[in-house]
C-alpha cells in the first residue's frame, strides 16, 4: 500500500497538461491499495483546482502564494517537502518535464529519499514499487527499487498516458506553503523568453513534424505548412537548433524533449543515436531523407528517399488534394 | 573564481546502441570509455570563465575536476588536465559501489573542504540518464542551483546571469555565488559564456578544446589526488537498487514508398494516422 502526493505544475495559472502524465502514475501505484493527493502550489492554484477534483485524488492540497509564480525550485521544494512529510506520504511524484527535473531531485535530498528519475513504468508486487527506467539513450530498460522509506520518482510524459477525469469530486483544501530555503534570496527571476506559439507543445502533439539541419534557413519555410496541414507540433533535431535554424526548446531527443506521438514525421533528419531516444517510442515513423543510408530508416516505418526539397511540398499538396 | 567540476567517465555515448544484456546484467564490453559529453562542456565552461579568451593560457582563477571511480578514470582526469584544468582528485570506489546521492554527499563534504566560488556539473551522464546530482548537491549546501543552463554571463566572482533551457524557452536567473549550475549543449556555442576576462567581441570555436600534445605532456606534471569515498562520507548507503536490466523491443522493420502518393495512401489505409 502506497500513499502519493502528485505535484501539479503550473503554467499562467493552469495546470500543464504534463501533471496528468504523473496522475496515471498515481493510479498505478495506488492500485494495490492507498490513494494520492495533488499538490497545487503557485499563482492562481486555487483557481486552478476545481478542474483537478475530478480525479479520484484523495484530496486536492492548494498553495496559493504569489512568491511561487515563477516555479523557482528554491521556493518551490522546501513546500513540496513539507507537505509530504506533514501527510506521511510514501511516493511523492512528479513528470519529468524540465520543472520536474529541475526540483525533484532537491525534494528528495530533503526528504534524505532515494530518486527514480524519468522513469517509463511501474511494477506494484506485494506492496513494493519496481521502476523500469531508459538507460543509455533508451537502448536498455533498467529496473529499480528505492531503498529509503520515502521515494521521489519522475515519469516520462511520454510512456504515462495523460490521465482522463474519473468523476467524483475530490475536497480541495488549502495548505500553507513553507518558508523559501534561503538559497532562495540569492536568486532574482529575471523572465522567460518564450516563443509565443499556436502549436499544440510537443509532449501532447498527435503528430510532430520535426526537422534537421538539411533544412538549412528554410526550416520554417518548409515544415510550417506541413504542421500546418496536419495541425503537428514542430520539433527539431540538435544539429538544427546547434546550427541556429531552430529555436532549441524544440529539440527532440535523449537530452531535450521525448515524445511519442501517434506520427513523427522526420524530414531531412540522419538519426543519431540521441535523437533516436527521443522518439522511437512513437507509433508511426515516417522518415523523409535523401540518403537512403541514415539510420533513421531503421526505426522508421514508412521511409521515402527523396530530396527533402521535393518532398514536403509535394507531401503538402498530396494531404490537401486528399482531404 | 574557483570552479570545482565532477565529471563522470560512460561507455561510449555514440555507440549505445551496442549495450548487450546477458542474464539481466548490462555489457558494456568492446565500448570505449569516454568522459561523460556534458562534463567536458562543464570543463569547458570553467576554462572560459577563467580566462581571457583571446590569450587562454593563464588561468584566472582555478579549476579543479573530480570524479569517483577506480584506477582507470584517471585517464579522464588527465584528458582534462590537458585542456587547461589545474588540479585533478579521484575519490577511489569501485563503478557498482556508489548512486548519484552517495556521489552528491561526497562533493558535499569536498566543496567544505575546497571552497569554490562554483560547482559547474553537467546536466545528466549519459549513461543513466539521471540529472540528479547538481541538484541533490545545491541542497546539501544549501546553495541556489541554476540547472540546464545553454549560456553564462559572470558578473565577476559574485554572482552570474544563467540563460536556462526549459521545455517552454529559456528562463533567466541571476544567481549570486556560491552556486551549482548544471551545463546543457548550447553553452559550448561560441558566445554562450562571457567571463569578465574576455572581450564581449570574441567569439569562440564551437565546441570543447582539444588538448596539444604538449599540453598533455605537461598535464603529467599537474596534481592528480587520491582520496577514499570514507574521507569525504561516512554513509556510503545506496539509495537505490539497481536489478537487472533488459532490452527495449525492436522495432518492426519498416518499408521504403516510392513516393509521396503511395505514403499518403499507407498513412491513411494502413496506419491511419491522418
Amino acid at each position: 500500500m502506497s500513499n502519493v502526493l502528485v505535484v501539479a505544475e503550473l503554467a499562467d495559472g493552469k495546470v500543464r497538461k504534463s501533471t496528468h502524465s504523473a496522475i496515471t502514475f498515481a493510479r498505478q501505484a495506488t492500485s494495490g491499495g492507498g490513494s494520492f493527493t495533488l499538490l497545487l502550489l503557485g499563482a492562481g492554484a486555487k483557481a486552478a483546482a476545481a478542474e483537478m477534483a475530478a480525479f479520484g485524488a484523495a484530496k486536492v492540497l492548494v498553495g496559493d502564494d504569489a512568491a511561487l509564480k515563477d516555479g523557482v525550485c528554491e521556493r518551490v521544494a522546501p513546500s513540496v517537502a513539507a507537505t509530504a512529510v506533514a501527510g506521511n506520504f510514501d511516493v511523492v511524484v512528479m513528470t519529468a518535464s524540465s520543472f520536474g527535473k529541475d526540483v525533484a531531485p532537491r525534494v528528495a535530498a530533503k526528504l534524505s529519499a532515494g530518486y527514480a528519475s524519468d522513469i517509463s513504468s511501474v511494477k506494484v508486487d506485494g506492496g513494493k514499487l519496481t521502476y523500469r527506467r531508459p538507460v543509455f539513450a533508451g537502448n536498455a530498460y533498467a529496473n529499480c527499487q528505492i531503498t529509503t522509506k520515502v521515494q521521489v520518482v519522475s515519469v516520462r510524459q511520454s510512456e504515462f498516458a495523460a490521465a482522463e477525469p474519473s468523476g467524483g469530486a475530490s475536497p480541495v483544501e488549502d495548505t500553507a506553503v513553507t518558508a523559501a530555503d534561503p538559497a532562495a534570496a540569492k536568486i532574482q527571476y529575471l523572465g522567460i523568453d518564450a516563443a509565443k506559439s499556436e502549436r499544440p507543445d510537443l509532449g501532447e502533439a498527435r503528430v510532430i513534424v520535426s526537422g534537421g539541419r538539411a533544412l538549412k534557413e528554410k526550416f520554417a519555410d518548409v515544415l510550417d505548412p506541413l504542421a500546418n496541414q496536419l495541425g503537428a507540433a514542430i520539433g527539431a533535431s540538435r544539429a538544427a537548433c546547434d546550427a541556429g535554424y531552430a529555436p532549441a526548446e524544440l529539440q527532440v531527443g535523449q537530452t531535450g524533449r521525448v515524445v511519442a506521438p501517434a506520427l513523427y514525421l522526420a524530414i531531412g533528419i540522419s538519426g543519431a543515436i540521441q535523437h533516436l531516444a527521443g522518439m522511437k517510442g512513437s507509433k508511426t515513423i515516417v522518415a523523409i531523407n535523401k540518403d537512403p543510408e541514415a539510420p533513421i530508416f531503421q526505426v522508421a516505418d514508412y521511409g521515402l528517399v527523396q530530396d527533402l526539397f521535393v518532398a514536403v511540398p509535394a507531401l503538402v499538396e498530396e494531404l490537401k488534394s486528399q482531404s | 573564481m574557483k570552479i570545482l567540476v565532477p565529471l563522470k567517465r560512460v561507455a561510449d555515448p555514440d555507440n549505445a546502441n551496442k549495450v548487450k544484456v546477458n542474464a539481466g546484467k548490462l555489457v558494456t564490453t568492446g565500448l570505449e570509455w569516454k568522459p561523460n559529453p556534458f562534463d567536458e562542456y562543464a570543463v569547458e565552461t570553467a576554462l572560459r570563465l577563467t580566462e581571457n579568451g583571446t590569450s587562454p593560457k593563464a588561468r584566472q582563477g582555478e579549476v579543479v575536476v573530480v570524479t569517483f571511480g577506480p584506477k582507470e578514470c584517471d585517464t579522464t582526469l588527465r584528458a582534462m588536465l590537458g585542456t587547461g584544468a589545474d588540479r585533478a582528485i579521484r575519490v577511489d570506489t569501485g563503478d557498482e559501489a556508489i548512486d548519484g546521492d552517495v556521489v552528491a554527499r561526497a562533493l558535499k563534504a569536498l566543496v567544505e573542504k575546497e571552497k569554490p566560488d562554483l560547482v559547474l556539473c553537467g546536466k545528466q551522464a549519459v549513461d543513466g540518464d539521471s540529472s540528479q546530482v547538481p541538484q541533490q548537491l545545491a541542497e546539501y549546501l544549501g546553495w541556489p542551483q541554476a540547472t540546464f543552463a545553454g549560456s553564462i554571463k559572470s558578473e565577476g566572482d559574485k554572482a552570474l546571469l544563467v540563460g536556462r533551457e526549459v521545455d517552454g524557452g529559456t528562463i533567466k536567473l541571476r544567481v549570486e555565488l556560491p552556486a551549482v549550475v548544471s551545463v546543457d549543449l548550447r553553452i559550448v556555442a561560441p558566445k554562450s559564456v562571457q567571463s569578465v576576462h574576455t572581450p564581449a567581441t570574441h567569439a569562440y570555436p564551437d565546441g570543447v578544446r582539444f588538448a596539444a600534445l604538449m599540453a598533455i605532456m605537461a598535464a603529467k606534471k599537474k596534481p592528480l589526488a587520491e582520496m577514499k569515498l570514507a574521507d569525504l562520507t561516512s554513509d556510503a548507503a545506496l539509495k537505490i537498487q539497481y536489478l537487472d536490466y533488459e532490452l527495449p523491443p525492436a522495432r518492426k522493420a519498416g518499408v521504403k514508398v516510392k513516393d509521396v502518393a503511395e505514403l499518403v495512401s499507407k498513412l491513411k489505409t494502413e496506419a491511419k494516422v491522418v
